[in-house]
């Protein structure tokens, strides 16, 4: 067990900066720009780690913990769910309230740590991310419903499983539903376009970066590599339906990786293709997703 | 050798915690100078008090014994029946619990008060309260249920109004006063209608009911439902709950929020034994208006200005929870769902405790930081964690069990019931499961926006600049209150971190309230994941955690630099920081429907520059405003018309005496 758990999280710390990586190059490349390297979080986070601190005069341990935090719950999370061909080292029955819970232990630290700077920035990204939360997190339960009835399995590895239902069958069209809410839930959670913009700083419509406009130096590493990885996990979960179903390992792991490079990539695009939403717009979009995912649930209520 | 038996125990608990009632009082009406005499008699008999009757509580709880003796009062004519059950001692351990730590909080709140004299009053209600509301727990007997019941209510309406010289805390006190009546008036109705049908007060003689028809069966429960769920501030009767709790001073609101709440639930679950299966729609009701409570509470208690009115709403919101498992367990129990019957009444039951823990240890935090501002509303707060790092730390261990945070004890209960739903939904079809997958996402938002509540709570409390002069100057609490906090803290995470420590003791309640499912429970219970390689995990993770924050934030790397927080080049103020009022807002416009939001009066002066602007929110509960107010005007205007009657002089009243004389002679000699 202990080898297994090495070997995820060896995949998951080399793998996430890429995939942020991918998607940047996507962006630029449709936006006619070179763009930076693929590799180019790599390096950042270097940088930033062997870097000083700023540390604002306001604030006390709930600041620094908030990046603590930020980092060490992806790494936790990503223990519980399946990476493609390489079943989850650690998986009980019930692990989603986990799952979903430790996410809820990121947002309190990262919300806590915004409001310990007594900014008025950092405290309206807070309560935007403490509020849309609430829009979230439905949908992830419900899509989580809907694995878990067509599984018969409570655990993450058990439910996250290639489908292998035809599309015109009530199990392939919610898990096709569910999908679909998974890659919304995955921009929403990771605060990406039309949601929020990564790349802009200081927009009063900002959610995350506002939040973490104080950090500075190896916290500010902590910040970003705990969010690439977290997008990661995001993507994996979709992944792990995607992918195809083979019995070599090899073979296996390769489509899984290309299903990967494929979400980062439509990921990229619908960042190229769409602007930011209007802050009122955006709980309007997450209630929808809600109610797509509940018609995905009762798809499987006969 | 002395036999400690629990019955001893008890017996020596309640008879030192009236001694601590009376005696202070004596002594500060002789002594006017012995404030800390009187002090120190009534903490000290209220902690060896709870201590006894702690230990046998929890004797009980681990021997699963039950024992039962009574007490015959000849020359009044009545003979008392008690009885000490697993499942009384499951709700008695946290009485006494939290009635030991208060009186340690209370310690040093009362040390240094303001107001001399008022020590010996306080040790006498405070002690009333915690052995009426021990005696609630074991009384067998309707008379003296009811007699305890009544001290509850009258000894918590005077810590309730214990700040007089206030009129506010005078008007709560009223509405206090008579919300409790009013599910006493439901209770009195329904012990008469059980002695009707039994012919007897002894709860042990109750085993009858459960030959009742249907019908009979459902009023019973429905009037159980109102009376005990009114005292609980169970929707929509729980209007009375955010008024009575703002007022009292903090200690008796962890005593008063965190177990007086829940002796109704005990009272109500001890009656549903005795009841006949009921239809599966009495437990859906009860599923249903605890979810109403605990959505709308909650939402209310992430708009409250007001630190205590917070809290108090969120009280209202874990109450809601409880009924919802209890509801959930009723249901399922009649559809027989063997495992999901016994996920939600464990996760009730648990939650019990729970809240018992984190809401004292929040309240406690609360009354730390009134204690060191003398501000309760969260607009005046700010920067207290800098000024009092240990109520801070304590605080926010509180605000992220009740959030269920892992690895704290709210996680616990709240997984029991998640999970509960999550097989009750697999193993059903159609509009049953639709029920329970509907119920399982109502009750995500719920965790939600619980989350939303507490960072709201913490955040503005105790992080950013501090917003007011008091703010400020706060300083640390002495040890005393820290002991009270740090104990409630160690239960939060110590169920958090070894549930499987508390598992073995809910077994002996629940085979009292569902004997069908005891045997099956253990087997379910060993499923869950909560074994040795949760604790170890978790304090893996926390000793992790201890390491790097040991090394790494002691030693930061570099010269790091400390600067003023960012705001675009500008010197910070407290002003420019968020408010709780903020926070809050952009939830309570897009999320909450409009008769919930409270009424707003702005004022603006319309000029061209930027001028003088009033922006005011009431605090008044919607269901108050619009449900309650209107009934009890139109009802006071209705009764006002027969005021007439008692006219005030003299020859009508003498009428009347005429006029009943003359109507009772007539019945007389008719008959």
């Amino acid at each position: 067990m202990i080898f297994s758990i090495f070997f995820h999280l060896l995949i998951l710390f080399g793998l996430a900066p890429l995939l942020a990586g991918i998607i940047a190059r996507v962006k630029a490349k449709i936006g006619g720009r070179q763009g930076q390297p693929l590799l180019q979080l790599y390096w950042d986070l270097g940088k930033l780690f062997r870097k000083r601190m700023v540390i604002s005069t306001t604030t006390t341990w709930v600041f620094r913990a908030g990046p603590l935090v930020g980092f060490v719950v992806p790494v936790m999370i990503s223990l519980l769910v399946p990476f493609g061909p390489v079943a989850a080292p650690i998986s009980f029955s019930g692990d989603l309230v986990l799952f979903a819970y430790l996410l809820a232990l990121a947002r309190f630290f990262t919300v806590l740590a915004a409001l310990d700077t007594g900014s008025s920035f950092e405290g309206m990204g807070a309560a935007r991310e403490a509020t849309f939360a609430i829009l979230i997190e439905p949908t992830i339960f419900v899509v989580f419903i809907v694995l878990a009835r067509l599984a018969g399995d409570f655990s993450l590895n058990g439910m996250f499983v290639p489908v292998k239902a035809g599309f015109n069958t009530p199990a392939g069209i919610a898990t096709t539903l569910a999908i679909i809410c998974l890659f919304i839930v995955m921009l929403a959670e990771n605060c990406r376009i039309p949601f929020d913009d990564p790349n802009t700083h200081l927009e009063l419509t900002m959610i995350h970066e506002v939040m973490v406009l104080d950090h500075s130096g190896p916290d500010l590493a902590l910040i970003l590599y705990g969010a690439a990885m977290k997008l990661m996990i995001s993507a994996i979960l979709i992944a792990d339906l995607l992918r195809p179903v083979t019995a070599d390992p090899l073979l296996g792991s390769l489509s899984f990786l290309v299903v990967l490079i494929i979400l980062a990539i439509m990921v990229g695009l619908v960042e190229s293709a769409m602007a930011r939403l209007r802050l009122i717009r955006i709980p309007q979009l997450l209630v929808g997703t809600t109610l797509l995912s509940f018609f995905a649930l009762i798809m499987l209520l006969r | 050798m002395l036999n400690l038996s629990p019955q001893i125990l008890y017996q020596g608990a309640i008879t030192i915690l009236l001694i601590g009632a009376i005696l202070p009082l004596t002594i500060e009406l002789t002594h006017r100078h012995s404030t800390s005499l009187a002090n120190g008699l009534g903490a000290g008999a209220a902690l060896l008090g709870s201590g006894l009757g702690l230990a046998g509580a929890l004797l009980l709880l681990f021997g699963q014994s039950s024992v039962a003796w009574q007490m015959s009062w000849a020359s009044a004519g009545v003979n008392l029946c008690l009885r000490f059950d697993p499942l009384a001692a499951f709700f008695l351990a946290p009485v006494f619990l939290l009635t030991g730590s208060g009186a340690l909080f209370a310690t040093g709140i009362l040390a240094s008060s303001k107001q001399p004299g008022k020590s010996g009053r306080h040790w006498l209600y405070y002690n009333l309260l915690a052995v009426s509301m021990a005696l609630v727990v074991v009384a067998a007997d309707s008379l003296l249920f009811l007699f305890a019941w009544e001290g509850m209510s009258l000894f918590s309406f005077f810590m309730v109004i214990y700040d007089q010289d206030e009129e506010s805390t005078r008007r709560v006190g009223w509405i206090y006063l008579v919300a409790t009546h009013l599910s006493a008036a439901f209770l009195f109705l329904l012990f008469f209608l059980i002695y009707r049908q039994t012919g007897s007060t002894e709860f042990s003689s109750f085993a009858t009911l459960k030959a009742l028809p249907t019908s009979t069966a459902v009023l019973f429960f429905c009037l159980a439902l109102i009376g005990f769920g009114s005292k609980a501030g169970l929707f929509p009767m729980h209007s009375w709950l955010p008024e009575a709790h703002a007022a009292a001073p903090s200690h008796v609101l962890a005593l008063m929020g965190g177990v007086m709440l829940k002796l109704p639930v005990y009272a109500f679950l001890r009656f549903l034994i005795c009841l006949p299966v009921l239809p599966a729609w009495c437990g859906l009701l009860v599923t249903g208006l605890g979810l109403a409570g605990a959505l709308i509470c909650i939402a209310l208690a992430a708009l409250q200005g007001d630190l205590k009115r917070s809290l108090a709403y969120s009280s209202g919101e874990n109450v809601g929870l409880i009924f919802f498992g209890l509801g959930l367990w009723l249901y399922c129990r009649e559809g027989r769902f063997d495992v999901p019957a016994t996920l939600f009444l464990v996760g009730a039951l648990l939650h019990v405790w729970n809240h018992a823990f984190f809401k004292s240890l929040l309240f406690f935090g609360a009354g730390a930081i009134i204690h060191a501002t003398g501000a309760r509303e969260l607009s005046r707060m700010g920067g207290l964690l800098r000024r009092m790092p240990r109520t801070g730390l304590l605080l926010i261990i509180g605000g992220g069990a009740i959030a269920a945070l892992p690895p704290l004890n709210g996680l616990i209960s709240e997984w029991l019931l998640y999970l509960g739903l999550f097989q009750a939904g697999q193993t059903s079809i159609g509009g049953q499961a639709f029920i329970f997958m509907l119920l399982l996402v109502l009750l995500v938002i719920v965790g939600t926006l619980v989350l939303l509540a507490m960072s709201r709570i913490l955040g503005i409390a105790l992080s950013g600049e501090p917003r007011s002069f008091e703010a400020r100057e706060a300083h640390e609490v002495g040890p005393a209150m820290f002991i009270a906090m740090a104990v409630s803290a160690g239960l939060c995470l110590t169920v958090g971190i070894a549930p499987g420590l508390v598992f073995p003791l809910i077994l002996g309640p629940l085979a009292l309230l569902s004997p069908e499912l005891a045997t099956g429970a253990p087997e379910i219970l060993a499923t869950l994941p909560f074994g040795a390689g949760w604790s170890w995990t978790c304090l893996l993770v926390l000793l992790f955690l201890a390491v790097y924050v040991w090394f790494y934030y002691r030693l930061p790397p570099g010269d790091s630099r400390r600067r003023n927080t960012w705001i675009g080049g500008l010197l910070p103020s407290p002003r420019m920081s968020y408010t709780a009022g903020g926070y809050g807002q952009l939830a309570q416009e897009n999320l909450l429907c409009s008769c919930l939001r409270p009424p707003i009066i702005s004022v603006r002066t319309p000029v061209f520059f930027p001028g003088h602007w009033q922006w005011r929110c009431r605090n008044i509960d919607p269901i108050m405003a619009l449900i309650l107010m209107p009934l009890f005007s139109q009802f006071s205007s209705m009764a006002g018309s027969w005021r007439r009657l008692q006219g005030g002089q003299m020859n009508i009243y003498l009428a009347y005496f005429f006029l009943t004389t003359i109507l009772l002679l007539g019945w007389a000699f008719s008959s």
